[in-house]
């Protein structure tokens, strides 16, 4: 059959030239394939980014709610005004709190599954973990409306532990509970990463030099492991400031206010792209410096 | 080098986090078969009434269909554009490689709210009504990193001898592509279509912003739940989204074994 497709091939010149003259350029196969997806690229999210960028020196016109492409800091200097500031101190410490706790929680988890389980169990876990992070995100979220809400199966249960009802749905540490579950997903896996690529050889090692137990956690095991601790974290740390589906419905309005939610509203009632867009250079620059001290931690290795 | 005591901590900690991990999603499956129009705990009543009202809504019915439509055409325009940078990415060397990557992973690394606004000021700047090709183009952008992340990691597991000995044998490029390529990374191309799929079609950070006035199920379930409105039926559809959004993982898992699923992929 194979020989029958060859034939074809030798029949068909045209392809067969067309075929060997791309094979002979190697730089015209090379602009060929790659030259449709930088295009969507730079002509669709690129340009978009920069357009955000420059609309954040536009103004809106108060009478007619149109835009005026006219250059100003205004909606810079708003960002200094009362809430904002309290607000992007919020969300900063929250994205904080969940990246942190969400490292404590993955730490020993990843390291069960790369240094202890069988591979069977390891397979089954990072797929257990695949499955939460790929799954529904609303879905994920609305999960804990049910259940920290009032007469919720939170407080159902603790009623029945003669606990009492939590009642913090609504709360700034309802948040902080469901971005630590939302994005706890993404911290595992390059923990996992991080710990599965050390070799026995070390821990034997350390042992051979009169290391104990904690001792070798401490200073062989960790280390190795806070590449992937970064790279986690910048994940968990960037979609906690950029989240405002969870204020939205997690939170309560004026004390639980995040920098997503209130980009979204300036978009939505405010009708303010403007100071939207200037909203959002901060998630962006707090990121960028974020990653390039990651960069310098030597996490994009552990990804 | 761990003790039997560290073991059974360590186990111990796994199971808690996987109660954690599955706890809130089973409680969704749970609250959808319950009967009762005011959600309490515990269940009383059960029922699968409210999957029927549902699907007779045309609300939801509309929805689903705008998803869906939204859906495949990314799913579709993510997998050429993805697995062209993919191919273009593992097989050549250029100025900029490297940037390529991290480029293609910005959409999903940076916040949502980021790529939706960007977009929206985008389509406004240029006075582009927002639409259904609106949607589109938001969902593919974030959805082409699934599908590269996924053919790259493929093509790095396999060797580049294949193509030249079918070469060396006389196929041309377009039999070799069809006989040796393709049949290589089918499974990883059918992995990425399923993860792009099961991320549109539940996505509502950048639909938001991309949408206007149109309603994909994400946003009617986002809608429902900010006014607390037909509960039982938001139970019902955000369960049938959570298993159109796990099941595409399991297969592509069993497919892929899981290589270039992690999400977080700077390659």
């Amino acid at each position: 059959m194979v020989k029958g497709e060859v034939r074809e091939g030798r029949e068909s010149t045209g392809v067969a030239r067309v075929s060997a003259a791309l094979w002979r350029r190697a730089w015209l196969r090379a602009a060929l394939t790659l030259s449709p997806p930088l295009a969507w690229f730079l002509v669709i999210y690129l340009a978009s980014l920069i357009v955000m960028l420059v609309t954040a020196f536009w103004t809106v016109n108060p009478f007619t709610n149109n835009l005026e492409h006219q250059f100003t800091l205004s909606n810079f200097a708003a960002l200094f005004d009362a809430p904002i500031p309290a607000i992007i101190g919020r969300t900063v410490l929250i994205a904080a709190l969940v990246t942190v706790t969400d490292a404590i929680i993955a730490l020993p988890f990843a390291y069960f599954m790369a240094r202890i389980a069988t591979p069977r169990v390891r397979n089954a876990l990072f797929v257990a973990v695949l499955l939460p992070l790929w799954a529904s995100y609303l879905a994920r979220v609305y999960a804990w409306i049910i259940i920290l809400t009032k007469d919720g199966t939170l407080d159902w249960t603790t009623q029945h532990l003669g606990l009492g009802s939590p009642n913090i749905a609504y709360t700034n540490l309802a948040m902080y509970i469901v971005f630590s579950y939302i994005w706890l997903p993404f911290m595992i896996l390059p923990v996992y990463g991080a710990l599965e690529r050390i070799p026995d050889s070390f821990i034997e090692a350390s042992a051979d030099l009169g290391a104990r137990n904690w001792r070798t956690l401490r200073s062989v095991v960790l280390p190795l492991a806070l590449p992937g601790v970064v790279a986690g974290s910048i994940f968990t740390f960037s979609l906690t400031l950029g989240d405002y589906i969870t204020p939205l419905l997690i939170g309560s309005g004026s004390g639980t206010n995040l920098i997503g939610n209130v980009i979204y509203d300036n978009i939505g009632l405010a009708n303010n792209l403007p100071f939207a867009a200037a909203l959002a250079f901060v998630p962006i620059v707090i990121m960028t410096v974020y990653l390039l001290v990651a960069r310098a931690l030597g996490a994009f290795e552990a990804m | 080098m761990e003790g039997r005591a560290t073991r059974a901590a360590l186990v111990v900690w796994v199971a808690g986090v996987l109660v954690f991990l599955f706890l809130p999603i089973t409680t969704i499956v749970i609250f959808a078969f319950d009967r009762s129009n005011v959600q309490s705990w515990p269940i009383r009543n059960w029922t699968t009434h409210w999957f029927l009202v549902a699907w007779e809504d045309p609300a939801v019915r509309s929805a689903l269909w705008l998803s869906v439509k939204a859906g495949v055409a990314a799913t579709i325009l993510a997998l050429v554009l993805g697995s062209a940078a993919a191919f273009g990415v593992h097989r050549f060397r250029f100025f900029g490689r490297d940037a390529v990557s991290l480029f293609l992973v910005l959409p999903i690394a940076l916040p949502g709210i980021i790529t939706g606004l960007a977009l929206r000021s985008f389509f406004t700047f240029d006075g582009i009504n927002l639409s259904l090709v609106t949607i589109i183009i938001g969902h593919t952008t974030f959805c082409i990193v699934v599908v590269y992340n996924n053919v790259i990691s493929r093509l790095r597991r396999t060797s580049g001898s294949l193509g030249e000995a079918s070469m060396d044998l006389g196929a041309h490029g377009l039999q070799t592509f069809r006989y040796v390529t393709l049949p290589t990374i089918a499974t990883a191309l059918v992995s990425g279509a399923l993860l792009a799929f099961g991320l549109s079609f539940d996505e509502v950070i950048v639909t938001t912003f991309t949408a206007g006035a149109q309603t994909t199920l994400p946003i009617w379930i986002f809608g429902q739940i900010r006014l607390g409105q037909q509960l039982p039926e938001v139970n019902v559809v955000v369960t049938v989204v959570l298993a159109l959004t796990v099941v595409p993982v399991a297969l592509a898992a069993r497919l892929t074994g899981g290589g270039g699923m992690t999400r977080s992929t700077v390659q």
